[in-house]
């Protein structure tokens, strides 16, 4: 068990080294960062003192040297738009967009684990047809698209939800629809799958051998079986979640990392734009990283002994 | 001899049993209906554009769709910001999708059959590199990758092809991996080894035709998320040129028009679902006939 949790822990810093050494290539994949950093009409002496501002003009070697260095001390450089370090800003929109992944991830949640359930415990039915049916809309309805759609209907038309903007419940209710209906399908899938195969296990025949109630057979057997297999695609999720922020918080000008993201690609600030890459990858090999915890705690039949 | 016979006849029957399996699953038939309905539109598109979907006519600019009691059948779907048809638009747009899907799926799937393979044939230290990189490509939030690298490079259409071809083929790697190591240790892999079966047959003759159902089913799925990510590029003006009618760019318009002009968004839109939702059908449904092993649970 410790062993296995030692090597998970180094095996997710691996992959934060991994990332940083991507997120330091990326911006050279054209093989003039000072060009695609600029404006395009920006004069060749200009070009050329960023160039050597940034410290482009050294070796490549020393160059990495420099980016690892800095980012090992959560140093990314400054923002080029906002003239400030650019890891402070980026914390500073953490919360938002946690606040809006978590309200999608519960909105997901709270539809998906009833209907998953009765569709599961009933193959064939209605509500069997409803799950699939559901489950195939989170694949097949961008959410950038259900956020124009419901705008359209729900603030300019109907005038129940502000358009955008971050302030109260009824603000982050459209949001949260919007990118909660990928994990939505997917949560319903997976329950209903789930379902249909404990149901069919030896301890639920036992359960219900001994004379259980339905519910109890549900609630104790059933239900905590299911749960194993949500909490470790609810951590993948997140993932999802944050890449799916940056439209629908550059919609809903909702003020959080994924609307940054947008911004800063637009703005063409680079250094911003490798801050946000990452902290979004460490936030979620960090998830992935609790989600194995969970997993073992949760479920007594994982023991990694060896 | 019996089973030979039995073989044989097994054979001529095949026609009549894939047909079986397609008419069984009528969703799936649905899908595959659909599907071609959309190639065929994306094939014959100029052709049946009532309008050139690239002239502007600021005069007609905004005209609302057939229905509304202002609009007319000069623009069955109306008109975008600058005058133009949206419906020669929405079908000439279809090209830029399914061309971008295909390509993306065709580039992602020969890296990640070649990647996958040697990897899970090699095993050892080829495999935990090869692994190695997978992995740390899949820890990263996909959309956030693909709009970094876009951003960088810049757009157009070779550009975007390669960009999904390349952040799609870890997943492919990992598929093909996962198949070739659950082959390579099954009973009949193991008796052609034992008696003398060389590399070359095992890999062509046991290991590639075990590959096909998984990854065309993937494949399918894969295409169908690609349209989506080139749309949603698009929408961020990060895909191919805005001279080009794609999906994506007329969404990125219609959100600027959302208050009083939802049809500009509304209908790219509709295109999109109905294009990924025949896709999905598709995939259920080979997964069911290619993959029997993996029926969905019901």
């Amino acid at each position: 068990m410790q062993r296995y949790l030692l090597s998970r822990v180094i095996q997710s810093i691996m992959l934060m080294f991994g990332v940083l050494i991507l997120v330091f290539f990326l911006v050279r994949l054209t093989g003039d960062p000072a060009r695609i950093m600029m404006p395009r009409d920006a004069s060749p002496a200009d070009i050329e003192a960023f160039r050597d501002a940034m410290g482009f003009n050294e070796p490549l070697p020393a160059q990495f040297f420099h980016f690892m260095t800095g980012a090992l001390q959560g140093d990314f450089g400054r923002s080029l738009h906002y003239r400030a370090p650019a890891m402070r800003i980026v914390l500073e929109r953490m919360p938002a967009t946690i606040e809006l992944s978590l309200a999608a991830l519960i909105f997901a949640l709270i539809v998906a684990i009833p209907l998953g359930v009765i569709g599961g415990s009933r193959p064939g039915t209605i509500w069997d047809t409803v799950c699939r049916a559901v489950g195939l809309v989170g694949q097949t309805i961008p959410n950038f698209w259900l956020a124009l759609m419901m705008i359209s209907l729900f603030s300019v038309t109907l005038g129940w939800f502000p358009t955008f903007g971050r302030g109260g419940f009824s603000s982050i209710v459209l949001p949260a629809v919007a990118l909660g209906l990928f994990p939505l399908g997917k949560f319903t899938r997976l329950v209903r799958s789930a379902v249909l195969e404990v149901r069919n296990e030896d301890y639920v025949r036992t359960a219900y051998s001994k004379g259980l109630l339905d519910h109890r057979v549900y609630t104790h057997h059933i239900f905590l079986n299911v749960s194993v297999t949500l909490v470790s695609i609810v951590g993948v999720q997140f993932g999802y979640l944050l890449g799916g922020s940056i439209y629908i918080e550059t919609i809903f000008a909702w003020p959080g990392v994924g609307r940054m993201i947008n911004e800063a690609v637009q703005a063409r600030d680079f250094p911003l734009v490798q801050a946000l890459a990452f902290v979004s990858a460490a936030f979620i090999v960090l998830l992935n990283l609790l989600t194995d915890l969970a997993y073992v705690l949760i479920d007594p039949r994982i023991r990694y002994e060896d | 001899m019996r089973i030979d016979a039995l073989d044989r006849q097994d054979l001529r029957r095949a026609p009549q049993r894939l047909a079986r399996i397609v008419l069984r699953d009528k969703a799936g038939l649905f899908g595959l209906i659909l599907f071609v309905l959309i190639v065929f539109l994306a094939l014959a598109a100029p052709a049946l554009s009532p309008h050139d979907p690239l002239q502007q006519n600021l005069r007609s600019s905004r005209q609302p769709p057939a229905w509304h009691d202002s609009g007319s059948m000069e623009h069955p779907l109306g008109t975008d910001n600058l005058g133009r048809d949206m419906l020669s638009r929405i079908l000439v747009g279809t090209r830029v999708s399914l061309t971008v899907g295909f390509f993306g799926v065709l580039i992602a799937s020969s890296i990640g059959l070649v990647f996958g393979m040697t990897a899970g044939y090699m095993g050892g230290r080829t495999d935990s590199a090869i692994m190695a990189v997978t992995n740390l490509v899949l820890s990263i939030p996909y959309l956030l990758l693909v709009v970094v690298v876009a951003s960088v490079l810049g757009r157009s259409l070779l550009n975007v092809i390669l960009i999904f071809g390349f952040t799609n083929a870890p997943l492919f790697v990992r598929i093909t991996r996962g198949e070739v190591l659950r082959i390579r240790t099954s009973g009949y892999v193991e008796s052609a080894i034992s008696i003398g079966a060389s590399r070359h047959h095992i890999i062509t003759r046991h290991i590639l035709p075990n590959l096909i159902g998984p990854v065309l089913t993937v494949a399918t799925f894969e295409m169908s998320g690609m349209i989506f990510y080139e749309a949603g590029l698009g929408f961020l003006g990060l895909s191919v040129p805005p001279s080009i009618p794609s999906w994506g760019n007329m969404l990125a318009a219609g959100r600027q028009y959302i208050q009083f002009s939802p049809w500009i968004a509304t209908f790219p839109g509709l295109a999109i679902v109905v294009t990924s939702l025949s896709m999905n059908l598709l995939g259920d449904w080979l997964r069911d006939v290619l993959d029997p092993r993996q029926r969905r649970s019901s």
